[in-house]
């Protein structure tokens, strides 16, 4: 038994021996293979890869089309890649690493973590490869394609629901947690908005869901029976507004008080045709993955730095500049209706 | 003890295998084949795959699977006696949020909260180790509860936050490379080091003999004077130990996050198996664990490269994983095959390892 082991040992010790030996001339002439690749990255066509949060989500599945819609346009490639199923927040490394060694031209990453990806970013930007975010951000890129700006989104919903009821009445806001940073940015510059722009809507109460679709259910049920002159509810949470879309859609209230808010098309398309949602907003995720690919191509061909004030040229989307922070904002809130609901599936 | 234990116990050890020749014993192992396999896999990537003969590929490929081979040291041994550690990658996640909040909010020096951490590790191998050890409760179920229960503080304590910003002096260190340039990180050392003092203490000491025994026949092993609960929590804490140390890894690598390393212990205890550890307890050896881990490590990393989507990368590995399960059970009939092993039921028993007179003559002394 023990000499047995000690020729196992033996022959491990050997064969790691000859993998290390093996690894060392490895390392000597693959140098040159790595700073080639990415030299040519940077060159003519941008070779980008794109890491969604996870694959086969239907938003992500969105962008990475509008995003290989750009590269056809700009001549280069997108290759997808990413994590399936239940993501943690370093489950994105490998392919970050993955892409360092292959010395793409660019990375287009929506993150996980706001910092958890920053060791193996910087390692892709030691070896000249550009990192753009987008859909959520990270401590440590080149550029931040943003959705839509806290100020759009809020004047956007505003917008909606005072042409929803016709200018004026009651209004209520069903929201997510109470402490959401986002929710209450934009319940801040919604109330601020209204106070200046429409004396005569009135914001009756703001209840909070939870982003639980029972909870957010019942708050509903309650504001509707608390406030019997509400003529519309704003919820700026996908979980939010579908779940008061499925009591108005049930209730004596269909068509008689107005929703909107932010939700997602695949979740509110029946509330749509059954008459409960007349039109609500969100980003266009192929958008943002077509203007995604756009500020990568621009940073991998050294057209931009990212420093505030570049500019730069979005194919159809037309012209956009870098602002503070190396953030690119999408633009406005796009607003899905009878129209154009069946166009998008996520 | 059950005679299919008996049974197994005397298939292994027996000395019959010394009649054959000393090449087949060398080339007829799982190690041998799981050594073969990595270096074929290697080789072919580094010819094959563009980007893998690349300077950057073993130094991504240590920095990622650290953790993965940081654990199954302790999970090696631990296969051995028989029992299993589920609750390895919960009690990382434990520790690592743990260092983050001894570090961001009790404003602990860095070394202090690596302590802090530390102990938690080993808090967490004693209660696994005195369940299963003294209570005498089965570790499956007792693993699968703190697996929960150490994930379910880590999420308790850190929410869904995130605690990143440990000193950059301890973050830069990990990503270093030995002499500067070469493809390996620094942490290689220290890990290394782990890794032949976990080998020492299974093929060269009293006590690895007693993990092994344990495994064999835990009875057998009572009897020559093996203390089996004290090598049992031994070992749980030695597990708790080692997963701090990943946990502390992953933190200053990534960040401390209640979620991280989720099913990591699955993908541990399939390195460790496809090493040619047995489940039964009773087999395996370090050697073939590392060239497990790395195995697996160089087919994710060249499948990676290669464009393969992660879902038949898990089938590739997984069919491995069930070709290593099959394979000692197809070894055995072909060596059955060979000349020489025909006789070896007849042979068998030899007399320091029969278990059955000990065992009658232990249970007179002790009525």
């Amino acid at each position: 038994m023990k000499i047995k082991k000690r020729r196992l040992s033996a022959l491990a010790v050997l064969a790691l021996t000859a993998s290390v030996a093996l690894t060392a001339c490895g390392s000597d002439d693959g140098g040159d293979d790595g700073d080639g690749g990415s030299g040519g990255g940077g060159g003519g066509s941008s070779s980008i890869t794109m890491i969604p949060k996870s694959l086969g989500n239907p938003y992500f599945e969105a962008s990475t089309a509008g995003s290989q819609r750009a590269a056809e346009e700009f001549g280069g490639s997108v290759d997808e890649v990413g994590p399936t199923g239940d993501a943690g927040p370093d489950s994105q490394v490998p392919f970050i690493q993955t892409a360092t060694q292959q010395g793409v031209g660019a990375l287009i990453v929506s993150a996980n973590d706001p910092s958890a990806l920053c060791d193996s970013i910087e390692q892709a930007q030691d070896v000249d490869i550009k990192v753009v975010t987008f859909d959520s951000d990270t401590e440590c890129r080149d550029l931040f394609v943003s959705q839509a700006d806290a100020q759009g989104i809020a004047t956007k919903q505003i917008e909606l629901i005072a042409d929803q009821i016709g200018g004026s009445g009651d209004i209520a806001i069903l929201s997510a947690a109470a402490n959401a940073t986002n929710q209450n940015e934009w319940i801040k510059l919604m109330e601020e908005d209204l106070a200046a722009n429409y004396p005569d809507i009135n914001l009756v109460d703001t209840v909070y869901g939870d982003d639980d679709d029972q909870k957010s259910f019942d708050e509903t049920a309650a504001l509707l029976r608390a406030n019997p002159n509400l003529k519309g509810i704003v919820s700026p949470t996908t979980v939010g507004i579908a779940a008061a879309a499925r009591y108005l859609s049930t209730s004596e209230f269909k068509g008689q008080v107005a929703l909107t808010g932010l939700g997602a098309p695949s979740q509110m398309k029946t509330f749509i045709d059954d008459g409960t949602v007349t039109a609500f907003a969100l980003w266009n995720p192929d958008d943002l993955g077509y203007l995604a690919a756009f500020a990568a191509d621009a940073l991998a061909k050294g057209d931009i730095s990212g420093e505030e004030g570049d500019t730069f040229t979005a194919g159809d989307l037309g012209d956009y500049t870098v602002g503070a922070d190396g953030v690119v904002v999408l633009g406005d809130p796009y607003v899905f209706d009878s129209s154009n609901i069946d166009e998008f599936d996520f | 003890m059950s005679t299919s234990t008996i049974d197994r116990a005397v298939d292994q050890r027996t000395y019959a295998s010394y009649a054959r020749p000393l090449l087949w014993r060398l080339v007829a192992t799982r190690e041998f084949a799981v050594f073969a396999l990595l270096a074929i896999v290697y080789v072919y990537a580094r010819g094959s795959i563009v980007g893998f003969d690349g300077p950057l590929t073993i130094y991504f490929l240590f920095l990622e699977s650290a953790p993965i081979m940081l654990l199954a040291l302790p999970m090696t041994l631990i296969i051995i006696t028989g029992e299993i550690d589920l609750s390895v990658a919960s009690t990382m996640a434990l520790t690592g949020a743990m260092l983050g909040i001894a570090y961001t909010k009790w404003d602990l020096p860095f070394l202090a909260a690596v302590g802090v951490a530390l102990v938690v590790g080993l808090l967490c191998g004693l209660l696994n180790g005195f369940l299963v050890a003294y209570v005498k409760l089965p570790s499956l179920a007792v693993t699968v509860g703190t697996l929960a229960l150490f994930r379910g503080l880590a999420e308790g304590f850190l929410g869904t936050e995130s605690i990143s910003g440990f000193p950059d002096r301890w973050t830069d260190l990990l990503k270093d490379r030995i002499g500067g340039d070469s493809s390996y990180p620094l942490f290689v050392i220290p890990l290394v080091v782990l890794a032949v003092a976990f080998g020492v203490l299974l093929h060269f000491t009293t006590f690895g003999r007693g993990v092994y025994e344990i495994g064999l026949n835990d009875e057998a092993a009572r009897f020559t004077g093996v203390d089996i609960a004290r090598t049992k929590l031994i070992l749980f804490m030695l597990a708790g130990g080692v997963a701090a140390l990943a946990g502390i890894y992953q933190s200053l690598y990534t960040v401390a996050r209640g979620d991280s390393a989720v099913n990591l212990e699955l993908q541990v205890i399939a390195a460790v198996l496809l090493g040619g550890v047995s489940i039964f307890g009773g087999r395996g050896s370090l050697p073939g664990v590392l060239a497990g881990v790395l195995l697996i490590a160089v087919i994710n990393s060249a499948m990676r490269l290669d464009g393969v989507r992660g879902e038949v990368t898990e089938i590739v590995i997984g069919c491995l994983l069930v070709a290593s399960v099959i394979a000692p059970t197809l070894l055995t009939w072909i060596s059955g095959l060979v000349p020489g092993r025909a006789q070896r039921p007849a042979a068998a028993p030899p007399a320091g390892t029969t278990p059955e007179p000990p065992a009658s003559g232990g249970s007179s002394l002790t009525s």
